[in-house]
């Protein structure tokens, strides 16, 4: 590849220098001036136009004969199919007028083309032909914005109220998706909380006991420290600089412990959720509203199929909801290729790994969805599962 | 008494040339010389800007394939073995935009065009302050060193987009650019925003003040008009950025929490609570949004003085066109919202904004019927400068039609970001106003160096450039349209996607050739600067005052009294003259009646 490259690019330069060389002496020999262009020039370039109008539109019905087919397949969700129909009338619109304003553009070029006797004409201005033509993108556009809104506005609202909620949640560089569990609510969470075992922050007795008592252990490690390094020293000064923030932490994880237990039940919201990662399950036709959130940068959660968008903002929920109406075998048949799956991706510069921060979605019946549900273990578990795993770790050390 | 005055001190600075070099070419305060330096600098930044879309264009039609072009550009940290590392493509892409966005189009375009157009079009022996204009360079150049300087920073440049969205642009460790070279591209960005500032308030205060004897308001070139709205959006706007900027830096190094909230990184939660995002977004594209139209309104001033002089015709509808001009600067200030539809920002907001964003599509609709009704029944003469101006027609409604798909915050649900996206800002604003530069560079290359750039380099420059554009932006929607993301460093990890692995081949090969095509022109610019053939002083057969200038630059740009203006800009071809022209200094005659009434 580097020796075409590097082939392509010594060809490219030879081929400059030789055509440099040749203008310039075509140039000296029959004496023409820069700023005057001969007929002979003058009309190549209006041909020239022509031809390039035919190149681009042939290359417009190319792409879209060539690569058409690999485009986003029809939508996969209720409101998907609107924004569709949306999407083709602004097609009709757009196309029409690059298509005559082109013609026109490159035509005018290539018809009045300086020739022999013919003068311009002086026309300034023509107050008719100006209203016609601001009159007219007016009442267009007014249907365009009219339909837009209004797609817009049907998108973003009417939401039903028995949807299904899933909490996508975002990290670099992975997503996670959290099933409300039995109680159908989806528990707290707070990012003071977010430990190795807890990477979603999610509040629960234990995990705030487990965050004090990390938090304590961290700065009693920190004091040993300290009380070995040399007083006023950069060291000292930095440990206690870390020293004061973990009080801070501590001081405001054990408010949030007072303050939740004014009703003990937040604390147990938490404990049926179901978090997958890689992978996550929608029953189709149903409604499901996704609350979005991130803990360190700007994601987007994009899923194409769905048409759906909305980005997840740390320390700030947003939520999007759609009802995916065609099971992942039906798309697999629509689109003849037994390996499709639903994508979700991250679609807001995020850092390194960006290019790959993604999850597939599958859409499936309700009973197959209820089924691979329960097979997932609930948050409780899983901690429960990752703590003991630990603390095996600890004690075959 | 006072202009004999003033003209006798002309006369006899024009005749002392033994000025220092580094007053007459560095510490310049003639507006002509500022002009060239903007001009200078700015080219040189661009190919910057363009090597670095070449490298990671490689990066993207052959994913993690080995070149040894990368490595010896980037060395062995960055392209170990000659594979681009990821984030040094996110620092590729970031400083590859700040370069092109700023440097090139709003510093390079407005500073070499309004510095060269304003006091020569308007009649006016220089700009209002020398001095001022002469720190507004000054300020650029500096602004440019720090930026290039960035680039060499051990953790890399800035490398969180050109957008630099907080949380990522503020913390280090989310993305190591966001270190020593996040905080030298906020102290360039700093340095721009007094740079264009300045030169702003000086290029308005010249055009309100400085116009000669009978130079109405009516009868500016559109040329002046364009930069005139041009300089009133970047005074109003670019402080809003800076005050982001400054957000920012708070932000970044005093612990304050205006962007930033409930964040866990690296192992910590930050302390910082109540922060939005979303603010700065809002204030960063209360500046962006107009500086898309910082960009445009130069180019379509440039393409309207182009297209007229070069069709030997009136522009159709200058009055229409000047109305179209101060519509468009006056809605630019009321859609940015429309980048951000998916963030989270109220939905009412997706549909007032959807709603103003259209509304700039009718007066630029009216600009590109002008423009084409201006070619019909003309005389048309392709200069090399005159292609490029219907090239710039053709890309500006190319890039302009989608933008009424992605002004429609329901379709923009699925486009945002995508490749789509890329495609139509890259072709309405980055190939619309880079076709205009050069429109203007060979217009205006005799005023600026005496010399003519070579007319046959012109054309081959010309059609590389618009063959390789829409080769590399066209296929680029159909991208978009399969949900391809943008800033994304390969796409092999998606089946779903492979289908375009040939397209992306075809779209870095388009790229290479017209970034080779860049090439034939640096050569046309620096060869004709000392080769070219000498400029007639009216070249083109304009009627605009720049030309009544004598070819070589004097102080005070015209060696007797200033002229008087008598006409508008574009008696070209009228009725019962000798010449297809009359220039603005020529009397009107009995009976004849001046603008868009003359007949």
């Amino acid at each position: 590849m580097n020796i075409l490259l590097a082939v392509v690019v010594v060809l490219g330069i030879i081929t400059l220098t030789q055509l440099i060389r040749v203008f310039e002496l075509t140039k000296s020999l029959n004496g023409t001036k820069d700023n005057e262009v001969t007929d002979k020039e003058n009309n190549g370039i209006a041909n020239g136009f022509m031809l390039y109008l035919i190149g681009l539109f042939s290359f417009f019905i190319w792409l879209v004969w060539a690569y058409g087919p690999f485009l986003l397949p029809e939508a996969a969700s209720v409101h998907g199919e609107k924004i569709d129909l949306l999407m083709n009338f602004n097609w009709a619109i757009i196309i029409t007028s690059f298509a005559i304003t082109h013609i026109l553009l490159f035509y005018f070029a290539f018809k009045y083309k300086r020739t022999k006797g013919v003068k311009a004409d002086f026309v300034t201005h023509n107050a008719k032909l100006e209203l016609v033509w601001t009159t007219v993108p007016a009442i267009v556009l007014a249907i365009v914005i009219i339909y837009g809104i209004s797609t817009w506005n049907d998108i973003m609202t009417d939401e039903p109220e028995d949807a299904l909620t899933i909490e996508l949640f975002a990290k670099q560089f992975d997503w996670t998706a959290r099933y409300a569990g039995e109680d159908g609510v989806l528990g707290k969470s707070n990012y003071r909380l977010i430990s190795g075992t807890n990477p979603m922050g999610l509040v629960t007795l234990e995990t705030i006991v487990e965050k004090l008592a990390e938090l304590e252990k961290k700065k009693a490690k920190l004091e040993l420290k300290l009380s070995n390094a040399e007083p006023n020293g950069t060291i000292a000064e930095n440990t206690e600089e870390k020293i004061r923030k973990i009080d801070k932490h501590f001081a405001k994880v054990f408010a949030y412990q007072k303050e939740m237990e004014m009703d003990s039940n937040l604390f147990l919201t938490g404990h049926d959720d179901i978090p997958v990662k890689v992978e996550f399950h929608l029953p189709v036709n149903k409604p499901v509203k996704f609350f979005i959130r991130s803990r360190d940068v700007l994601h987007s959660v994009y899923m194409p199929h769905f048409r759906a968008q909305m980005n997840a903002v740390p320390g700030m929920l947003t939520s999007f909801y759609f009802t995916p109406n065609k099971t992942t075998d039906e798309m697999r048949n629509i689109t003849k290729n037994p390996e499709f799956d639903y994508l979700l991706l991250c679609n807001k510069i995020c850092g390194a790994a960006h290019y790959n921060m993604q999850m597939n979605i599958i859409v499936e019946s309700e009973e197959k969805y209820n089924a691979w549900l329960k097979e997932q273990p609930t948050f409780f578990a899983e901690e429960a599962r990752v703590d003991k795993e630990l603390k095996e770790i600890v004690a075959s050390n | 008494m006072e202009a004999q005055l003033e003209t006798a001190t002309i006369q006899d600075e024009g005749h002392h040339h033994s000025e220092p070099f580094i007053t007459k070419y560095l510490f310049s305060q003639d507006h002509k010389m500022i002009a060239k330096q903007f001009l200078i600098t700015g080219t040189i930044m661009a190919f910057v800007g363009m090597i670095m879309s070449l490298l990671f264009r490689l990066q993207l039609a052959w994913p993690g394939e080995s070149f040894g072009i990368l490595n010896f550009f980037l060395g062995d940290k960055w392209a170990p073995e000659g594979v681009l590392d990821p984030n040094m493509y996110l620092a590729l892409v970031t400083i590859h935009g700040t370069i092109m966005v700023f440097f090139l189009l709003t510093a390079g375009l407005s500073g070499t065009f309004a510095n060269l157009l304003i006091p020569l079009q308007i009649g006016a022996r220089d700009m209002a302050s020398g001095l001022i204009n002469m720190l507004s360079y000054w300020f650029f150049f500096l602004s440019s060193v720090i930026m290039i300087m960035s680039l060499y920073v051990e953790a890399g440049p800035a490398s969180a987009g050109w957008t630099i969205y907080p949380p990522l642009s503020a913390l280090p460790k989310a993305i190591p650019g966001s270190g020593t070279g996040m905080t030298l591209w906020l102290v360039s960005m700093s340095l721009f925003i007094v740079s264009s500032l300045l030169g702003g308030l000086n290029y308005i205060v010249t055009i309100i003040n400085l116009r000669t004897k009978g130079m109405k308001m009516t009868r500016l070139p559109l040329s002046i008009w364009a930069l005139f709205v041009t300089a009133i959006l970047g005074v109003l706007s670019f402080p809003v950025l800076l005050s982001a900027v400054l957000l920012l830096v708070f932000d970044r190094t005093f612990g304050t929490s205006f962007y930033l909230s409930d964040i866990y990184i690296a192992g910590e939660a930050l302390d910082s609570t109540g922060g939005s995002p979303l603010l700065f977004q809002h204030l960063f594209w209360f500046l962006g949004h107009p500086e898309v139209y910082i960009i445009l309104l130069p180019s379509l001033g440039i393409t309207s003085e182009v297209i007229s002089t070069n069709s030997r015709k009136p522009i159709f509808g200058y009055r229409a066109m000047i109305g179209s001009i101060l519509a468009i600067g006056f809605l630019s200030f009321i859609v940015w919202a429309h980048h951000m539809y998916i963030t989270g920002m109220n939905p009412f907001l997706g549909a007032v904004f959807t709603f103003t964003t259209l509304l700039i599509a009718i007066p630029s609709a009216v600009k590109v019927f002008n423009y084409i009704t201006t070619l019909w029944r003309g005389s048309i003469r392709f200069t090399p400068a005159m292609i490029f101006a219907i090239g710039m027609v053709s890309t500006f409604i190319t890039g302009g039609v989608t933008g009424i798909i992605l002004a429609d915050a329901a379709l923009d649900i699925n486009l945002h970001d995508t490749y789509f996206v890329v495609a139509h800002f890259h072709i309405v604003m980055g190939l619309s106003a880079v076709l205009a530069m050069f429109a203007g560079v060979y217009h205006w290359y005799p005023k600026m160096f005496g010399r003519l750039l070579n007319k046959k380099l012109g054309y081959l420059h010309f059609w590389l450039t618009f063959v390789s554009a829409y080769g590399v932006f066209f296929p680029q929607h159909f991208q978009g349209l399969a949900g391809v993301p943008r800033r994304y460093y390969s796409w092999t990890e998606y089946p779903l996607f492979a289908d375009f692995a040939d397209l992306s081949i075809l779209i870095t090969i388009a790229a290479i050739l017209g970034g080779l095509a860049q090439f034939i022109f640096l050569y046309n610019f620096i060869y004709s600067m000392y080769r070219g053939q000498k400029s007639p002083q009216n070249p083109w057969q304009s009627n605009t005052l720049e030309w009544t200038t004598p070819v070589k630059h004097i102080h005070g740009n015209w060696p007797g009294e200033l002229p008087t203006v008598h006409r508008w800009p574009y008696d070209y071809s009228k009725p019962g003259k000798d010449q297809d022209f009359v220039p603005q200094t020529v009397p009107l005659e009995e009976g004849e009646s001046d603008g868009e009434s003359g007949h």
